[in-house]
């Protein structure tokens, strides 16, 4: 005698979720890198911040500020669109273009470090590297994150690491930020509690 | 010969009754008729209704027997619940002599599923220049009455007078395709907001109405008698009820995709859609409609045009235009008229038969006539798939439409071209 | 979006969205590396039954700027001269795993029959009297980076409406981002209908100068002479005079007016020299921003799975 599925099925499953970085963390996590990036750099001469949308925009932005509070240092910010040079474009629905801004001065011979989120497979910065390759030629490149969540496809790693966050696959990590969010943090989503 | 009994039919519309079928006439009706050596069709639910007259069929043959052929063709009428059907000239040669009628005739006779009385062209090779031989055509085995350049319009019009008054000296008539070719040079459509937004040239009304105008005004004045094919726009109902009015001699038909169908039918580029003359809009159906409830307008002719499947799937423009009738036309009636039975066969029948001069056709089933009829199941629905259907071509306009209405069975002079909704041979 | 086959198939957030991607797509015009990987791998088919060599060419550097393989199929010379349907030519290109297909045809509506029969995307390069979508997109496009906006633009179309696919695409596109539309020309080139068959609002008009000071955009349309021979009006010379746009005519035009003509020019019919090579003139513009213009179209149709 077969009874109906339903009859064992257990009660609804809750993904957990778990902040990693409050509000407050999130700006320490920035002030760090941003005193790490002046100090590999000896002091930013020469650097350009691109951040990767949608946070790596405002997360550039708030670097360059806070080197400049820090060393009273001006570092050209701009924003590098990466959907044109992504590998998954035929796995969905056609994706926005978004804009491209380079600073004024340009990022021929320039330290450029790219500044993204999170870190994960790497195909992200993948296609950075390549768009890059096509807007210009820099002196060298970098990268920043503000979390490193493990699992790299290909090998590449980042300079500047805000948090190590070791991560299962069936985890993801969400960050939010006040500018494109309304607030700062970070969270990582369980797979499911069994 | 075979006798068929149709025990509890309706005849036209009136209280069931029997009807027996011997020796190829009519031979009595009656209600507990019997008769032991007759083949016995229940004709329970079903309508009986003089076989239908069609006097706008193109066959294609000769010419274009890829398309359609005499046999093919009269397979189709006969399914559809035809008896008759007047061939139109625009063959290839075209049946502008007593040679191609009389062929056309003879495939007709052999194909024995319907009566084809060849149409005979106006014109040399439809040209519109000289008149072809019409006494020869009338006086030919064919007995041609009705003459028409269809396809195109004769459109000269001292040609046209000419055309009516010659007829007269053997009661022919001229059926005009009304379409004032220099209003209508690479018309793809009818001339309105879809054409506009379409990109597709115009095919203005008007271009109908001036012709039927000037005819209605040259029968008039020549006395003599003339039909005006596929009557397409509520200005042309004007027209006519004007003439009709003052007495002119003039008959009017229209198609049954004129009734029905409405010009954005073009939207998907689909040329299945594309007819001469061409869909028109709601307000022109509606007046069409009026006008064969009234009589303005007085038969229902199919305009059967069939087409290679090449001359359809193409680019609207390259496309020939006109679409299938034959097996459809009975079901888009009653979709647009409702079971008036007696306005039907007027419409579709006895009127036709009249304007043609079919003897033998056109009569109400009743002892002694010819046995020339057609039983409907106006129960039955149907959707329509093009590749079931018995003409050669598959360009009908109604493709997966359902409609009301279904022939059950045909009879021509007493024997079946059709039984269980399927053709005899 | 599966197709782009007309005007009217683009709601006002889909055709922002082609005419925000065409100005990223711009910028790559201005780098050293003009090139763009989004559509490597994919099959990009111009199959032109009418010579328009500048749409051919403006739709192959869009599809090659985007790394798509272009394969070029004119009626002449091919298997389409010897009389090869449309229908067989679609299954060829199909067998030939087009992606996309763009097509220029001289019969209107040939693209939505193509449409049909293809699993790819088709795009509609202009067919017969019909529409022209990309142009009017590219036009849109011009307005909007010479004058800031679409919506409450007053555009004056003039010329041949009657015979004009630009026409067509245009009046929905403008009316559909907001812009006023006026048609101006003789009325046997202007379809009395072509308001309600199109967009309601947009205004006709006979009388080209009682129009012009109240126009931001005066776009010109290309009259062909031979239409004369057909009784749409007496003589080049009385269409010039009374809907040419000369330089008198120009400066009835308010200030910041620009003035717009979708190519090739018949100078001294509808358009003189003076006006043609004027700063107003965006005609040049035009052309590089229907590069643009196709590299977001291709984009937005190729660039992801739409199916």
């Amino acid at each position: 005698m077969a009874y109906p599925s339903a009859a064992r099925s257990s009660p609804a499953r809750q993904p957990s979720v778990k902040v990693i970085l409050a509000s407050a963390d999130v700006q320490r996590v920035v002030d760090r890198i941003a005193h790490q990036i002046l100090e590999k750099t000896q002091g930013a001469e020469d650097t350009v911040l691109l951040g990767i949308p949608t946070r790596g925009a405002p997360l550039a932005k708030r670097l360059a500020a806070r080197i400049s509070t820090f060393e009273d240092v001006a570092v050209p910010v701009g924003v590098l669109d990466i959907t044109l040079y992504r590998d998954d474009l035929r796995r969905h629905a056609t994706r926005a273009v978004g804009p491209t801004q380079l600073p004024p001065g340009g990022i021929d011979g320039k330290r450029v470090i790219l500044v993204d989120d999170v870190l994960f497979s790497g195909r992200t910065v993948r296609a950075a590297l390549d768009a890059l390759n096509d807007v210009g030629r820099p002196a060298s490149v970098q990268l920043a994150v503000l979390v490193d969540r493990g699992h790299r496809e290909l090998p590449i790693r980042a300079d500047y690491v805000g948090k190590n966050i070791p991560t299962s696959l069936v985890e993801s990590v969400k960050v939010t930020l006040a500018e494109t969010d309304g607030a700062d943090e970070v969270k990582l989503f369980g797979g499911t509690n069994q | 010969m075979t006798a068929y009994l149709i025990k509890s039919v309706s005849v036209v519309g009136a209280a069931p009754t029997d009807l027996l079928i011997r020796d190829g006439v009519v031979a009595e009706t009656g209600a507990g008729l019997t008769a032991p050596d007759a083949t016995v069709i229940d004709g329970t639910g079903l309508v009986a209704l003089p076989g239908l007259v069609d006097l706008h069929t193109h066959l294609r043959e000769p010419g274009r027997e890829d398309a359609e052929t005499v046999e093919s063709g009269s397979r189709a009428a006969a399914l559809g619940g035809y008896t008759a059907v007047c061939a139109m000239a625009n063959t290839s040669p075209v049946a502008d002599t007593a040679g191609v009628v009389e062929q056309v005739w003879r495939l007709g006779r052999e194909a024995g599923l319907v009566d084809v009385q060849p149409i005979g062209a106006v014109t040399v090779g439809l040209a519109g220049e000289r008149l072809a031989e019409l006494g020869a055509m009338a006086d030919s085995a064919a007995r041609v009455r009705i003459f028409s350049d269809d396809g195109h319009c004769v459109a000269d019009p001292k040609l046209m007078r000419r055309a009516l008054e010659y007829v007269k000296a053997f009661d022919g008539i001229i059926a005009q395709h009304a379409e004032e070719p220099r209003l209508t040079e690479g018309a793809q459509m009818h001339e309105g907001e879809v054409s506009t937004r379409l990109g597709l040239t115009g095919w203005p009304a008007v271009a109908e109405e001036a012709i039927i105008a000037r005819d209605v005004l040259l029968a008039e004045h020549v006395g003599s008698r003339l039909h005006v094919c596929h009557v397409s726009t509520a200005g042309s109902v004007e027209v006519l009820r004007q003439a009709k009015a003052r007495g002119v001699k003039v008959t009017a038909e229209v198609t049954p995709h004129h009734l029905l169908l409405t010009d954005e039918r073009a939207e998907t580029y689909d040329p299945v859609f594309k007819v001469n003359p061409p869909l028109r809009t709601a307000t022109d159906i509606a007046a069409l409609r009026a006008a064969l409830v009234e009589g303005v307008v007085d038969i229902v002719a199919t305009d059967h045009a069939p087409h290679a499947v090449e001359d359809k799937e193409c680019e609207w423009a390259y496309a020939r235009p006109g679409m299938l009738g034959l097996e459809t036309a009975l079901s888009i009636a009653l979709d647009v008229l409702g079971p008036d039975w007696d306005l039907i066969a007027e419409r579709m029948s006895r009127t036709p038969a009249r304007i043609a001069g079919l003897e033998g056709h056109g009569l109400d089933p009743a002892p002694g006539v010819p046995a020339n009829l057609t039983l409907v199941d106006p129960a039955a629905r149907r959707t329509i798939e093009p590749a079931e259907l018995a003409s050669r071509s598959r360009n009908t306009p109604y493709a997966r439409m359902t409609l009301p209405g279904r022939i059950v069975a045909t009879f021509l002079r007493g024997e079946p071209t059709v039984l269980d909704g399927k053709a005899v041979r | 979006m599966r197709h782009l086959l007309s005007g009217a198939d683009l709601d006002a957030a889909t055709a922002t969205e082609i005419l925000d991607t065409a100005a990223e797509m711009a910028t790559v015009a201005g780098r050293e590396v003009k090139k763009l990987p989004a559509l490597r791998g994919r099959t990009v088919v111009n199959l032109f039954y009418e010579d328009s060599t500048r749409t051919r060419i403006s739709f192959e550097a869009a599809a090659k700027r985007l790394s798509a393989d272009v394969i070029n199929f004119s009626a002449k010379g091919s298997s389409v001269a010897k009389g090869e349907s449309l229908k067989d030519t679609a299954l060829t290109l199909q067998a030939m795993g087009a992606d996309a297909v763009v097509v220029r045809h001289p019969a209107s509506g040939a693209p939505h029959r193509l449409a049909d029969w293809v699993d790819g995307s088709v795009v509609n390069a202009g067919d017969g009297t019909h529409e022209h979508p990309t142009q009017a997109l590219l036009d849109a496009y011009t307005m909007r980076s010479r004058l800031g906006r679409l919506a409450g633009l007053s555009v004056a179309v003039v010329g041949d409406v009657l015979h004009s696919r630009v026409a067509r695409s245009n009046v929905l596109l403008l009316s559909t981002l907001g812009a006023k539309v006026t048609l101006v020309g003789p009325p046997t080139l202007i379809p009395v209908d072509i308001a309600s068959a199109l967009a309601p609002g947009t205004d006709v008009s006979y009388d080209l100068d009682s129009v012009l000071p109240h126009s931001d955009v005066v776009m010109m349309l290309r009259v062909q002479r031979e239409r004369m021979n057909d009784s749409y009006f007496p003589s080049a010379r009385e269409y010039a005079r009374r809907y040419g746009l000369d330089g008198p005519r120009m400066r009835r035009l308010p200030e910041h007016a620009i003035v717009m003509h979708p190519g090739p020019m018949n100078r001294g019919m509808e358009i003189t020299p003076e006006v043609a090579d004027s700063p107003r003139s965006t005609i040049v513009e035009q052309v590089a921003n229907g590069v643009s213009v196709r590299m977001a179209v291709l984009y937005l149709l190729l660039g992801g799975n739409n199916r």
